[in-house]
């Protein structure tokens, strides 16, 4: 049988703000354990929440960029069960009435398709501290720096239909909360967490099979390889003559599977109610009309804008624009030289490499942009050549100062004299009689064996087209 | 000397006829001569000393304001930074707060000396305050009755001039039934008007704080420190604070009470039923005019309120696990037996009743059923309230059906406690202001009277209050053991 | 309506309460008392009545996003039943 796989994400995105979303502790990572835990976020007794305004305006951010609804008015619920990281007894969510209503995103698939997917909702809500399960004399310590840090959690609707789909989706997911700088995408230390909802049904079939909830999937990689698991899993249960059973189900990395956290029997009755210590949330038009005046230009506006205004083709444009730095840095590039393709290949080239080599932030670069402009410049003017810019590039990393005064001090000032490099020439082909004798037989291959006698002679600073015609023009 | 209000302690003061530290220790001398009334859960009488000597040195350096060196009690509900804030329950027993209640913190800013913590009803549960983990608290007109509760301790300390003000808790009527059962002044101002935080929750859309003292102008002298708008409380109310003592002496001529009739049929005792029809005579005396309302569904406010109150408490009772602070279980087997017996050998069984019946109303299958129905009743109540007072300025309406009743006389009975609370508990899901004075006595027990008013219209309240208590002498009538 | 022990069992547990054979009956009867008086709401006409969560339509203030709160662990953890490296202790939670 043919099987279609249905697949649904549930994004946690840590908000990037400074304090908690109803307490002033701290939200910084890393901390020393409960340091950052006030009583608020301790459950203290009689202690009461109060919502950070940052995490609203954050939330309609998102929602606008998601094309979605804004509610006018949405309300915060209590979650209620007991947990260790949990303090209170329930946590602070939103339930029937989120901030973030309907929306979509649309994501570009590997055929450079495009799909919609759709946004179920998105809510704002406390995140829980951390259990760690090192052994205490057989107990567990409980962290609660984590307690009480503002999430949005987004719901997509079941609209991916493979694991590529689903990594696409979370990708430009990623990309986006990280341009509106509400989320550092961080999935090494839990910014950014996804749970996928998976189920398959017949091909053909409009009803939704039995689905789970894959649960601690945290790299864009486990997620594929756990769905596809998942996947795989169902298929061969339900063609065994078995059925799925509602139930939530964990990754185990190390030995790429999945397995059963809880059922549906033993979930929890969590008992939402409206939380009586928070009033409704009220978000006017003036609000909305404001936060979008901040709103950044958006990944897909910016691809747009890439192909259209630099000529790039859409994969460099995609690459160029998967974040603001980059992309910033990119057009900081162009502003100097104004060479976008160049620059492109460049950035995402020798940069990039280099970049990622060090395992550094592209903010981090020890070379600006205005450098790389400068650079580009200097191969455009035929200052330099490609090649010998590859050089100056490695002693611009190693902050050897200016390009023009790295190019100077090694004297790598392209050669364009026709009188010097002419003499040149004339000598090669003098020195190498049995070459030319070859060459002019027929053997036109030799023609490079020449390019590289003359480059080698002038340390590649001899200019390429020059050269070239030169040697055209002698060996003729 | 006990038979001093807080008002003339303030003008003793003021005249330096006596100092802050002689007031504290002659209360503090009251304190353990009436510790028998076990109204008391802590006495902090270093911490009093201390502050009260400050008091003396700020009114020596002409520093002081109109309530330093006021001797007073604070419910132990309140969180008091360094001083054991227990909610009378062996969950908190050894719980010392890290930090202050907002209104704890007002109240000493502006100089006062709190002498001690009031017993109470466990986390505020109960209207007989025989429900504090430690001990029940004998009502001072008769040691074999109940001072009412849930903030029993405050109204019997109050009553027995052991102290002479106290704040207390309302959350369906808290406040004004002990203040009934007790013979005192008891105002629970509009939800939001002063601040919850630090008050340890019971139903944190029904809870307010308020003052419990001897008379109405004392009341007013309390809210007016009481009261105002707190960053750290979201449902505080952000409106100007008025001088609550500025319009006590208004005239009451041409202000319209309304009067509900079937609220003084059968089951009101006939002694309260005459106590206050005499009191509406003085009223009309005064000039104020009885108007009939009717408040159509009055009925519904008791299952109302056992559903949201309930409800409220189970969710916010969820925090006592046995992990951060409170009671811990001896050795726990695993953490569900850490959770369950923590929880269970800590809390009373009427704490343990409201957890159940809030767990069942916010369960699966029975949320629509119970708790959204409730709600709608809620809104139902409430509108009852603002239609009425299109029609009069304030209710008058008697505070409990009976005499403080004796102790352990409705203890086995949840259902007959609940049903005390007919005349309390709707101001409360309406969010509104109302005052209990004494209005007379049956025997021996005093019996009380309520004023309900609209939303912040505390200053009308203690202005008919004050006006009735300077014509009447029922709030000056004290028990024996006090004199 | 009649409230079964085994319902208040499972409600018991919700509410992390571990109730006596003797707890148990005498909630069962009671909770069934106190509902009998909560029928009177579900006999009434509530249709396209809004339900009330607060006594005022007021709405939600916001507070600005700043840091007020300090490192307060060795105040907050000495009133803690058991802690260890500054972590609170439970006993082992399996996963």
């Amino acid at each position: 049988m043919k099987w279609e796989v249905v697949i649904g994400l549930e994004v946690h995105a840590q908000l990037a703000t400074q304090s908690k979303i109803f307490s002033g502790a701290a939200t910084a990572y890393g901390a020393m354990p409960n340091t950052q835990a006030c009583a608020i976020d301790l459950g203290m007794p009689g202690v009461l929440p109060v919502l950070n305004e940052e995490t609203l305006h954050m939330a309609i951010k998102f929602g606008l960029a998601a094309n979605a609804h804004i509610a006018p008015e949405s309300i915060f619920a209590r979650k209620n069960y007991f947990y260790p990281d949990l303090p209170k007894g329930y946590q602070i969510s939103q339930y029937e009435i989120p901030v973030v209503g309907k929306g979509y995103l649309d994501i570009i698939l590997e055929d450079g398709s495009v799909k919609r997917i759709g946004i179920t909702r998105a809510h704002l809500e406390e995140d829980a501290g951390k259990s760690l399960h090192e052994d205490f004399r057989g107990m567990t310590g409980i962290d609660l720096n984590r307690a009480g840090t503002p999430l949005l959690e987004i719901v997509s609707e079941p609209d991916m239909r493979s694991s590529t789909e689903a990594v696409a989706y979370l990708k430009t997911l990623h990309t986006l909360v990280r341009y509106l700088g509400i989320c550092d995408g961080n999935m090494q230390e839990g910014s950014f967490r996804c749970d996928a909802n998976v189920s398959i049904r017949p091909m053909g079939e409009t009803k939704l099979g039995t689905r789970t909830e894959l649960k601690n999937i945290n790299s864009f990689r486990f997620v594929e390889k756990a769905i596809n698991y998942e996947i795989e899993r169902q298929i061969e249960v339900i063609e065994n003559g078995g059925t799925i059973s509602q139930e939530t189900r964990l990754y185990d990395a190390d030995n790429n599977t999945t397995r059963t956290m809880r059922s549906k029997e033993e979930a929890n009755d969590y008992r939402y109610f409206p939380d009586p210590d928070l009033l409704p949330v009220a978000v006017s038009e003036e609000l909305i009309a404001k936060i979008k005046t901040t709103m950044p230009e958006l990944p897909q506006e910016k691809r747009d804008r890439f192909t259209k205004a630099y000529g790039l083709n859409s994969y460099d444009a995609n690459v160029l624009s998967s974040s603001r730095d980059l992309a910033d840095y990119y057009e900081a590039v162009t502003k100097v030289a104004n060479e976008p393709k160049l620059a492109a290949n460049w950035v995402m080239g020798e940069l990039l490499a280099a970049i990622n080599k060090e395992n550094l932030n592209i903010t981090e670069s020890p070379i600006k942009a205005e450098a790389l402009g400068q650079l580009i410049q200097r191969i455009h003017d035929n200052t330099i050549s490609g090649k010998i810019a590859k050089t100056v590039f490695v002693h611009l990393w190693q902050n050897e100062g200016s390009v023009d005064e790295i190019i100077e001090k090694q004297g790598l000032k392209q050669v364009t004299d026709l009188g010097a490099i002419e003499k040149i020439v004339d000598e090669i082909i003098n020195n190498n009689p049995q070459q030319l004798a070859d060459y002019k037989a027929g053997k036109e291959k030799l023609f490079a064996f020449f390019v590289g006698q003359a480059m080698k002679a002038t340390q590649g600073k001899a200019n390429p087209q020059q050269l070239n015609d030169l040697l055209k023009d002698k060996l003729k | 000397m006990t038979h001093y209000t807080l008002a003339d302690y303030q003008q003793q003061l003021a005249s330096k006829d006596i100092s802050s530290v002689e007031l504290a220790q002659f209360f503090l001398q009251q304190m353990a001569k009436h510790a028998h009334l076990n109204s008391f859960i802590t006495v902090c009488e270093q911490e009093a000393l201390l502050q009260a000597k400050h008091a003396d040195e700020l009114r020596a350096q002409g520093k002081a304001g109109p309530l330093t060196g006021i001797p007073f009690a604070h419910k132990d509900i309140f969180c008091t930074k360094g001083i054991k804030t227990s909610c009378a329950s062996k969950m908190l027993d050894n719980f010392i707060a890290p930090y202050n209640a907002t209104i704890v913190d007002k109240m000493a800013s502006a100089g006062m000396v709190m002498l001690g913590k009031t017993n109470m009803d466990e986390f505020a549960m109960g209207s007989s305050n025989e429900n504090s983990f430690y001990g029940k608290v004998h009502n001072p007109w008769d040691l074999n009755c109940v001072p009412g509760g849930s903030s029993g301790g405050s109204a019997a300390a109050v009553a027995a001039r052991i102290i002479p003000a106290a704040t207390g808790t309302d959350t369906g009527g808290s406040i004004r039934q002990p203040a009934a059962f007790c013979g005192i002044t008891g105002l629970k101002p509009t939800y939001g008007r002063i601040s919850r935080y630090g008050m340890i929750a019971f139903a944190s859309s029904l809870d307010q704080a308020g003052p419990m003292t001897q008379t109405a102008f004392d009341a007013a002298i309390l809210l007016n420190v009481m009261a105002g708008f707190d960053p750290k409380d979201s449902t505080s109310l952000d409106t100007p604070v008025p001088d609550y003592t500025a319009n006590l002496n208004d005239s009451l001529k041409g202000v319209r009470i309304g009067i509900i009739p079937s609220f003084f049929g059968q089951g009101l005792h006939p002694d309260i039923n005459e106590a206050i029809n005499k009191s509406k005579t003085v009223l009309e005396q005064l000039g104020a005019v009885f108007v009939e309302i009717d408040l159509p569904h009055h009925d519904l406010a008791i299952p109302t309120y056992y559903v949201i109150a309930s409800a409220e408490c189970s969710s916010n009772l969820a925090r006592y696990d046995g992990v951060r602070y409170g009671y811990r279980a001896k050795n726990p087997e695993n953490l569900l037996d850490l959770y369950q017996r923590s929880r269970s050998e800590a809390f009373g069984s009427e704490v343990k009743r409201r957890i159940m019946i809030g767990t069942y109303v916010l369960s699966s299958g029975y949320y629509d059923a119970y708790y959204i129905k409730a709600q709608q009743a809620r809104r139902l109540l409430a509108e009852d309230y603002q239609n009425a007072f299109k029609y009069v300025d304030v209710i008058l309406s008697p505070t409990t059906p009976d005499p403080a009743f004796k102790i352990a006389e409705k203890s086995d009975d949840p259902v007959k406690m609940y049903l005390s609370d007919i005349y309390t508990i709707a101001v409360n899901m309406a969010g509104l202001p109302a005052i209990n004075i004494p209005c007379g006595f049956s025997g021996h027990l005093p019996v009380g009277m309520q004023f309900i008013g609209n939303h912040l219209s505390e200053s009308k309240l203690l202005n008919i209050a004050h006006q009735f208590q300077q014509v009447t002498s029922h709030h000056q009538k004290a028990p024996e053991i006090s004199l | 309506m009649s409230i079964t022990n085994d319902e208040v069992k499972k409600i018991a547990h919700l509410a992390r309460l571990a109730l006596s054979t003797d707890e148990t009956n005498a909630f069962a009867s009671q909770l069934e008392n106190i509902f009998k008086l909560v029928t009177v709401i579900q006999n009434t006409h509530t249709d396209g009545i809004r339900p009330m969560s607060h006594p005022f339509d007021a709405k939600q203030r916001l507070r600005k996003d700043m840091v007020t709160e300090s490192n307060e662990r060795d105040i907050m953890q000495k009133i803690a039943p058991a802690t260890e490296l500054g972590l609170y202790l439970v006993p082992q939670v399996i996963e």
